[in-house]
């Protein structure tokens, strides 16, 4: 019982987090490529209760910013004009789940702007990118994880179940994979490609790399289940029984496999959100202005944002929760899977 | 009239003779530089005086290649090469205006066709052999030597015919040029004059280009400049010393150079200079973004933080206008047809956000352009240039007049579409080292998107960038920034005319692909040997309105130079002509040796 509540606390956390991802739309207050441009590298706005002069306040509100006397990139907070926050407005038009027009927006304020998370060197909404670009980089990341997971199904079963020759020939090849570096992989990749790639090709060329080069693992798990699925007695009786093949392998052995795969799923879902990141930290993921949490980070590699403007690494913190939500998700899978012999699994947690 | 020809005579054998004394005595005292030695015509430098001693240490973005002038291209080796040669008339960074270096004085034949260059007496190397007109003779003949393949030869040869030197007396030399030259004597900058006694043998051997890597042991290798070579660590530093011999003096008769030691040491990346800098490693720090100016600005503790204001840097964007190939690809040569129109240049040119770029690319440390010369070449830039306001309007109406229009998507997006009602997209290339000028292609991105135009910005590195603009001119855009090295307008000559190599929008062509194109190669070449300077700028204004009027070039930005240094470093000027802080390096000095001694 208690295990089962932890993974749906887990599962719950996870879900909210996606909805507010996938409802990007909804929870930003702007367009995450529109530029502000008499506004880059805002500090995040303050929500307020208790004005200036120590009023209180029911609605919250925000000051706006405005810049320090004779600075180019200081703000201080212009507190002789409230700006109060307001709540299922009408601004920037987006599609909600990618079809439905729409501009309702959760918050928002009047005739000024409102940066809750700051704003970065082109006066974009960080808060907007950061929801947005969770939409690439967690599409990348379960995408990515499908691929790698199927593949590895394939293969693994295809080598666990037949054995010799084709057990060696795929194995070898997985031990290539596992050796090839793939980072490398990409960066020529990436030379052999036209020079402009759309946001959307440059997309799918991601999911296509790590799904490529990430089959190996899940592939090798499962040819180990497999191997010692297809000796069990109920297989061999069903065997017996004149059972075909591809019967044995979907009635019986790949359900052994579900929860190696799911557990591998839970962890390889955040490995390839941060491969993505990876990528588009480099200049090699979805093109500008399309936000990706990785091309949000980017701007950190210059030494003046590190120590310009703290707030440009808001969005790892805010990371954070994703990655510990799948581990955790991860971890009580695989507890619940084998619930006495934690860490004795071969090929378990990683 | 017998007397006074016997007396003639006599006086001549008498200061010949005492000609050959002279000889006789000085030559062993003066290889002791310490001795003041009457005949030597000093240059003597006004401005603060300061104080001998100690040592500065500067970062260099990358190790230079070579100390040998024939051959050096990259920046390192010429900021190196800078502090270590001289040459016989040179530009003053602060003022831009010529000063007597080598030669004290000059003088030019009515016809402008001679050059007069008179040499300071008693001037030495630094390995302190003297220098003479045969030093000059050898050095031009070098650079003139097709076989040596120095990349200044150009500038040596008019129609096609070389520069002739000859010499007068050891102190005396004639240029003769074969058609006059609107840059004067200006042109003699940045001639780094060679030792003929070190480099005379290897010459004749062929072997002049390979000489002077930076293993070359220090006492093989002299110049007329500042300092000298002491020590070289690959991989980390370049150590130079105080050149003894050298030629100028503060007002109070001190020598100069007065630092002892010149140290670069070899930092590859621009934050780590900054580091570097702000860890008291270096004593200063030049070419540095605005965004790391006003880091160091703001924990100002020990530094002069300077904006010498806008330099010659300019930065900008051209459509790809070469002539289409046979291989071309069929979207390619559709793509040119817009980029050819004059029209849709113009429009974009009025679309984009110059004080936006300023803003967020120089955080306002930099000023908007609208022609090649920037505000800081205060002598050439045209003032009559209109620079006009970003207007969205104006451009749809250019668009419109072009037969282009607009699809409008039920989420209030608009498309535009040319007369064929194909939507125009494109790429633009930006080099992805330069994080500044990435951005300026992102600005221009979201401008053009508010035209309707679909915009994909692409980085690429440099190198590859720079093949695919010149070599194989396979891209649609490209956002580019080059610096002039000197005010003189012909320093850019290589843009301007059509043959020119970084005549980027339609590089290295054999005939003029436009009119307009032939008329700037026209007033280019008119200029160039035009003999006043208000006949040289008004057919350079002229060229300059002709570049706005078509758009080949739509130019965005110039960026401040923007330099610091320790509160130690005294006539710490910088100015807005390369090298930004070591133009003076011979009057920087450090006033508090406790500093260094901690060193």
């Amino acid at each position: 019982m208690r295990v089962k509540r932890a993974i749906s606390g887990w599962l719950v956390l996870l879900v909210v987090l996606h909805a507010t991802v996938i409802f990007a739309g909804f929870f930003s207050p702007y367009d995450p490529a529109e530029q502000d441009r008499k506004n880059p590298y805002l500090p995040p706005m303050r929500v307020h209760f208790v004005d200036a002069r120590g009023r209180f306040h029911a609605r919250p509100f925000v000051y706006s910013l405005r810049l320090h006397e004779g600075s180019f990139d200081q703000y201080e907070e212009d507190t002789s004009r409230p700006v109060p926050l307001k709540f299922l407005v009408r601004g920037a038009s987006y599609h909600l789940l990618g079809l439905l027009p729409a501009r309702l927006h959760l918050f928002g304020v009047q005739d000024e702007r409102i940066y809750l998370l700051g704003s970065d060197s082109y006066g974009r909404d960080q808060l907007s990118r950061f929801l947005y670009g969770g939409q690439v980089s967690l599409l990348a990341g379960l995408l990515g994880a499908g691929v790698t997971l199927l593949v590895g199904l394939c293969v693994g079963a295809v080598a666990g179940y037949f054995g010799g020759w084709r057990d060696d020939l795929l194995m070898r090849l997985a031990e290539l994979f596992l050796a090839l570096p793939w980072l490398y992989l990409l960066f020529a990749l990436r030379a052999f490609l036209p020079l402009a790639v759309s946001p959307l090709q440059a997309f799918f060329l991601i999911i296509a790399v790590l799904g490529a080069v990430g089959w190996a693992r899940p592939a090798r798990l499962v040819r180990g289940v497999v191997l010692s699925a297809k000796e069990r007695d109920f297989v061999r009786a069903a065997r017996g029984f004149g059972a075909t093949d591809a019967y044995l392998l979907r009635r019986h052995i790949l359900p052994e496999a579900s929860s190696v795969l799911l557990t591998q799923a839970a962890i390889l879902v955040p490995q390839f959100v941060l491969a993505e990141m990876t990528l588009s930290f480099l200049g090699l993921g979805v093109p500008e202005p399309v936000p990706s949490w990785g091309s949000l980070l980017s701007s950190l590699q210059q030494y003046s944002v590190l120590a310009s403007y703290w707030w440009m690494y808001l969005p790892a913190l805010i990371m954070l929760p994703f990655f510990l939500g799948y581990l955790g998700l991860g971890g009580e899978l695989q507890q619940r899977r084998e619930p006495y012999k934690i860490g004795k699994e071969p090929g378990g947690l990683r | 009239m017998k007397t006074t020809s016997a007396n003639r005579l006599s006086r001549r054998v008498f200061s010949s003779l005492l000609f050959a004394l002279v000889a006789l005595f000085t030559q062993p005292i003066s290889a002791l530089p310490q001795q003041k030695n009457s005949k030597e015509e000093l240059l003597v430098l006004p401005g603060e005086t300061g104080r001998s001693g100690g040592r500065l240490v500067v970062s260099l973005r990358a190790e230079p290649k070579t100390l040998n002038p024939l051959i050096a291209l990259d920046v390192s080796s010429r900021e190196v090469i800078g502090v270590m040669q001289a040459d016989l008339v040179h530009i003053n960074r602060a003022t831009q205006l010529t000063e007597p270096a080598l030669a004290k004085s000059w003088k030019i034949s009515p016809d402008g066709l001679q050059y007069t260059l008179v040499l300071r007496r008693g001037l030495k190397f630094s390995d302190g052999s003297p220098l003479d007109a045969d030093d000059v003779l050898f050095t031009f003949r070098v650079y003139l030597d097709e076989k040596v393949h120095a990349p200044q030869r150009d500038l040596l040869i008019f129609d096609g015919k070389p520069i002739s030197v000859r010499k007068v007396d050891a102190q005396t030399l004639v240029f003769q040029l074969p058609k006059p030259y609107g840059v004067a004597e200006r042109m003699f900058d940045g001639w780094a004059i060679l030792p003929r006694h070190l480099l005379e043998k290897p010459y004749e051997e062929g072997k002049i280009g390979q000489l002077g890597t930076l293993t070359t042991p220090a006492k093989e290798w002299a110049g007329l400049g500042p300092f000298r070579l002491k020590e070289y660590v690959a991989g980390q530093r370049l150590v130079l010393e105080r050149n003894p011999y050298y030629w100028k003096t503060d007002t109070k008769g001190n020598r100069l150079p007065y630092l002892d030691e010149l140290v670069f040491l070899f930092v590859p990346n621009a934050d780590a200079q900054v580091l570097r800098f702000q860890s008291g490693e270096s004593d200063m720090i030049s070419r540095l973004s605005a965004e790391n100016f006003s880091v160091l600005s703001r924990d100002q503790k020990d530094y002069t933080m300077v904006d010498a204001g806008p330099g010659l840097e300019y930065n900008f964007f051209f459509f790809n206008l070469s002539d289409p190939g046979e291989k071309t690809p069929a979207e390619m040569v559709q793509k040119q047809k817009w980029f050819r129109e004059v029209k849709f240049r113009r429009a974009v040119s009025a679309a984009v956000d110059r004080e936006a770029i300023v803003r967020l690319v120089y955080q306002g440390r930099g000023t908007a352009l609208w022609g090649l010369v920037t505000p800081g070449n205060r002598r050439w830039r045209d003032e009559k240039l209109p620079h006009p306001a970003r207007s969205l309007e104006e451009a749809r109406a250019l668009l419109k007049e072009a037969g282009f229009s607009w699809d409008t998507a039920s989420n209030g997006e608009s498309t535009l579409h040319d007369s064929t009602g194909r939507p125009v997209e494109f790429s633009i290339i930006a080099q992805s080292s330069s994080s500044e000028r990435s951005k300026m292609a992102a600005v221009i991105q979201d401008d053009l998107k508010q035209l309707g135009m679909r915009v994909q910005v692409v980085p690429l590195e440099s190198r590859s960038l720079l093949d695919r603009v010149t070599q194989a001119k396979e891209y649609d855009a490209c956002v580019l920034g080059a610096a002039s090295y000197d005010a003189d307008p012909n320093s850019d000559i290589n843009v301007w005319l059509s043959s020119g190599g970084l005549h980027l929008w339609n590089p290295s062509q054999a005939h003029p692909a436009t009119p307009w194109e032939a008329e700037i190669d026209r007033l280019f070449n008119e200029q160039m040997y035009a003999r006043t300077f208000e006949q040289r700028k008004n057919l350079y204004d002229r060229a300059q309105e002709i570049l706005r009027e078509y758009q080949p070039m739509i130019f965005l930005a110039s960026p401040d130079i923007l330099a610091g240094a320790k509160k130690s470093v005294g006539n710490f000027r910088p100015a807005v002509l390369e090298p930004y802080v070591l133009w003076n390096v011979e009057q920087l000095y450090l006033e508090n040796d406790a500093v260094n001694a901690t060193r």
